[in-house]
């Protein structure tokens, strides 16, 4: 039997408060398309990035060997210079610079740092060649689409010498012909003796073209399958991937749920930048008084982007739909007005939209709804204070005071005083994009305990989430989305990991 | 309740307390250094009831512009169109007045309408076009400083009428008979210190009482003492020139105006946050782009006003008024503690940070440093500050 090119030990991986891989094994066969699959932090990207370098070693425990010996990365070049190079899913190509300057970037063909164009125009059409990619070398990078883009980048990698190339989604914002064209180049070079690692959420393509799988969940590897040898079929990969036992808990819910509150019919968004982009389909969904709703769907399926441009058209362009809050047609093209209409968001990413990192707990918190605390313009400070030191004591916020500054606080803590803005703006919709999102168990709970407490009082509430077993402890009707359409509707007793897993394959497969 | 009791029981300790506040006190203690400092090389000649008076005088419209350009820089902009926009009002107030022969209260208030005017353009292309404040000001300094020649023609007008004149050399006449004494100054000023010291009394009785008064009492009663010290000592040396000159009560006014602003009300807290992280504040529905373009119209008429306090002043407008003003206006908010990302900044700091600027220039005068030193100078102290302000931030962390 042929030795691995790569062999990843007992990986372990350990941030502050959480646990991100445990014990993982990954072996990587020399010429073989390995694919890695699992849910959204499952550790796939934390795997990588401990491969790649970014996390240096001793910042985890196991041991990383690659061609027989024992390697310690310490930075990104460390492993470049192995021949282990990592094409992210947010390309790192210069859109202003050409083909040409991108791929020798950091590696010019230059003496005494004046560069040898000749040499680099020379080389640049060899590599082209190579990965098939019929453009001029000096096109700039952003006149080409993000397919071509990603051609560049595995030529970039051909030429530092390329012995384990890692994928992290690479189809995710491809067409059909550019992802096979791309899947035929990984078959290529694999033909040419280079491995590759897929990562991807398209099991029809690990189907295609995998050689073996490794499926991750929950920070370790539940099996490795080899697609020559066992019967493995989507279904089998699926269970695998979402088949752990629910040691999560969740609040018991009762649910008393009311009249339709809120409504959104045919609803349409193009990209901001983009005009082309349509990324939101005909999107039409209802939420009713007390009623918790749950959309689910794969990074990128556009549920934050539907989200965001519902709420006072805060992303997107060339946005139509007609939205009814309480059966009336409701103005929600700006924010101020989407507010006044009862809406709320509550973001996915707290440190960039949604808190004043620099500011305190008490600022943070009246922020959405500062004409609460004041009077004619006229901030009533011990007003203030009083709604501040409420929603810490409610939400359970620990930290020293209310004084204390956001950044210092924890994730869980994070998100509790960005859901006291909201709730301190008091409207009658919240929608909660990954509202656990990087927190601990512990805290989950108390936020899953949050979100009853607010469809309790006759709130709707919309929780996106990509962690499927959280959608269906909490609430009471999915949607599932992907690709911008909403591809099914269940009523959540009646759905299933596995149920929403297979809408969101067939869709694709469509 | 919980939090009542337990700041009652822990006292609170006077060593953490001042290691927290460093930065706060550290600069009034380095302006009173640098004063102390000045006052012996220039022997004694700092202190003098019309030096005093002088440096009121040479600084107010900095004092004026820092005001506004605090708001500006806290926002998370930078507007370089100062001091070009002061020298331009100042030709237009000339015009208006000297040529046109207008009523001189109407012409100032023309002048700052169209201060504000100026600003708010500016403010359109920074808040709506989402272009850097830095071209578009950068841009408003050419601008201006060309439009500023053309309407003068590129000579001098002047002398200004003895109404507008007022607004930079007169004072607030005496009500008493004490000969060369300004008995009213003292009063005021005296006044004044009542005042302060009252709201901070109040403002500590309601920390009290809401168990919030970390300040230990010795640093609080110190406080008000050095305020009570400083007030009425300095209005003491006023009586005894011509008595509190009209600049001075327009600059306290407007910095009482904009410390109210910055701290007591929702338009103060937003600009804040803004600075802190636009995207939330934002996404709070706070509309950044009105805030961002007012911001800018509350800068075009402070400099508007401040253009006409300097050529009330000079009791001439000439072509070269304002002229890099606006460096030491940025000069003064950042040695003030703001800071260049945004969302951070005092009022008062930028004052302090004005009158640093402002009495080394004029302690560096007296001593008969030339003006290329006196500029290497200030230079270094900007340095120094910032790095001071930076290296503490980062130790602190």
């Amino acid at each position: 039997m042929t030795q691995p090119i790569l062999e990843m030990r007992g990986i372990t991986k350990t941030f502050p408060g959480v646990k991100a891989l445990t014990d993982v094994n990954l072996a990587v066969m020399p010429a073989e398309i390995h694919a890695v699959v699992g849910e959204n932090g499952a550790g796939k990207s934390t795997l990588m990035k401990v491969l790649s370098g970014v996390y240096p070693h001793g910042s985890y425990d196991g041991e990383i060997r690659f061609e027989g010996a024992e390697r310690k990365f310490g930075t990104i070049s460390d492993s470049e210079t192995a021949g282990i190079i990592i094409i992210h899913q947010e390309l790192a190509l210069i859109p202003l610079l050409s083909i040409a300057e991108n791929i020798f970037l950091g590696h010019e063909t230059a003496r005494r740092g004046i560069i040898n164009w000749f040499e680099a125009f020379r080389r640049s059409v060899e590599l082209l060649r190579k990965v098939g990619l019929k453009e001029h070398p000096n096109t700039l990078i952003t006149n080409l689409g993000t397919g071509k883009q990603q051609l560049v980048e595995i030529a970039k990698a051909l030429n530092k010498k390329v012995k384990l190339l890692i994928l992290d989604e690479p189809t995710s914002s491809l067409n059909e012909t550019d992802s096979n064209a791309l899947l035929a180049l990984l078959q290529e070079l694999k033909a040419h003796g280079i491995s590759s690692i897929l990562i991807t959420h398209k099991l029809n393509e690990v189907m295609k073209v995998a050689d073996r799988i490794t499926i991750l969940r929950d920070g370790k590897t539940v099996d490795t399958l080899d697609t020559s040898t066992a019967k493995v079929s989507e279904d089998r990969i699926i269970k695998a991937m979402v088949g752990r036992e629910l040691t999560d808990r969740y609040p018991p819910r009762d649910a008393k749920i009311g009249e339709t509150i809120l409504e959104v019919k045919d609803w349409n968004v193009f990209h901001p930048l983009h005009a082309d982009r349509h990324l939101i389909r005909n999107v039409s969904f209802t939420v009713r008084k007390g009623e918790v709703v749950g959309i689910a769907g794969l990074m990128g399926s556009g549920r934050t982007e539907l989200a965001m441009s519902l709420f006072g058209r805060a992303y997107g362009q060339k946005i139509s739909g007609e939205v009814l809050i309480h059966g009336k047609k409701a103005d929600v093209s700006t924010i101020p007005k989407a507010m006044a209409a009862g809406l709320a968001y509550v973001t996915e990413d707290r440190k960039t939209y949604g808190l004043i990192l620099i500011d305190h707990i008490k600022h943070n918190v009246t922020l959405a709804n500062l004409d609460g605390v004041a009077r004619r313009g006229v901030i009533d400070d011990f007003q203030e204070l009083k709604v501040a030191n409420k929603y810490r004591r409610d939400l359970a916020i620990r930290s020293s005071g209310v004084y204390q500054t956001t950044v210092n606080l924890s994730g869980g803590n994070q998100q509790k005083v960005v859901l006291s803005k909201w709730l301190f703006a008091g409207p009658d919709i919240l929608i909660l994009d990954e509202p656990t999102r990087g927190i601990d168990v512990g805290a989950k709970y108390e936020i899953y305990a949050i979100i009853n407490g607010l469809a309790e009082q006759g709130k709707a509430v919309i929780v996106i989430s990509s962690e499927m077993p959280e959608l269906l402890g909490i609430s009471d009707r999915l949607y599932v989305m992907n690709e911008g359409r909403v591809v099914a509707e269940m009523p959540t007793p009646e759905a299933s990991q596995e149920k929403i897993m297979r809408a969101i394959m067939n869709s694709w497969e469509k | 309740m919980s939090e009542v009791t337990a700041h009652s029981e822990a006292k609170p300790d006077l060593l953490r307390f001042i290691k927290a506040h460093i930065r706060d006190y550290a600069l009034l203690l380095s302006l009173l250094a640098i004063m102390v400092f000045f006052q012996f090389t220039t022997s004694g000649t700092l202190f003098m009831p019309v030096n005093m008076t002088n440096i009121i005088l040479q600084n107010s419209y900095i004092v004026i512009m820092a005001l506004g350009m605090l708001l500006v820089i806290v926002a998370g902009h930078i507007d370089l169109s100062v001091g070009s926009v002061s020298g331009f009002i100042g030709a237009v107030a000339a015009v208006m007045m000297v040529t046109w022969k207008l009523d001189p209260f109407l012409s100032v208030i023309a002048c700052l309408v169209v201060g504000a005017a100026i600003g708010g353009l500016q403010g359109y292309f920074v808040a709506y076009h989402k272009i850097p404040a830095f071209i578009v000001t950068l841009a408003g300094m050419l601008i201006f400083k060309g439009l500023a020649l053309t309407v003068l023609g590129g000579a001098s007008v002047g002398p200004f009428p003895r109404e507008f004149q007022l607004l930079s050399s007169g004072y607030i006449p005496d009500l008493f008979g004490v000969p060369s004494f300004n008995m009213l100054a003292l009063l005021i000023g005296a006044l004044v210190t009542a005042v302060i010291i009252y709201f901070n009394y109040r403002e500590r009785l309601n920390q009290q009482e809401h168990g919030l008064a970390e300040e230990p009492d010795i640093i609080f009663y110190g406080r008000n003492i050095l305020i009570a010290i400083a007030f009425i000592g300095f209005s003491f040396l006023m009586a005894r020139y011509k008595g509190l000159p009209n600049v001075l009560i327009v600059m306290f006014a407007l910095i009482a105006l904009f410390v109210f602003l910055t701290t007591n009300t929702t338009m103060g807290r937003r600009i804040y946050a803004m600075g802190g992280n636009e995207k939330a504040t934002k996404l709070s529905g706070i509309d950044t782009e009105k805030l961002t373009f007012l911001i800018f119209v509350i800068m075009g008429a402070l400099a508007a006003l401040a253009g006409l306090i300097f050529a009330a002043r000079l009791n001439v407008a000439t072509p070269k008024a304002g002229l890099g003003f606006e460096l030491d206006v940025i000069a003064a908010c950042f040695i003030g503690g703001a800071a260049t990302t945004g969302g951070v900044g005092k009022v008062i700091g930028a004052v302090i940070g004005a009158f640093i600027m402002g009495v080394m220039n004029n302690g560096m005068s007296i001593m008969g440093v030339g003006i290329d030193w006196q500029q290497v100078i200030k230079g270094a102290v900007l340095m120094l500050a910032v790095f001071l302000d930076v290296y503490y931030k980062n130790k602190a962390r």
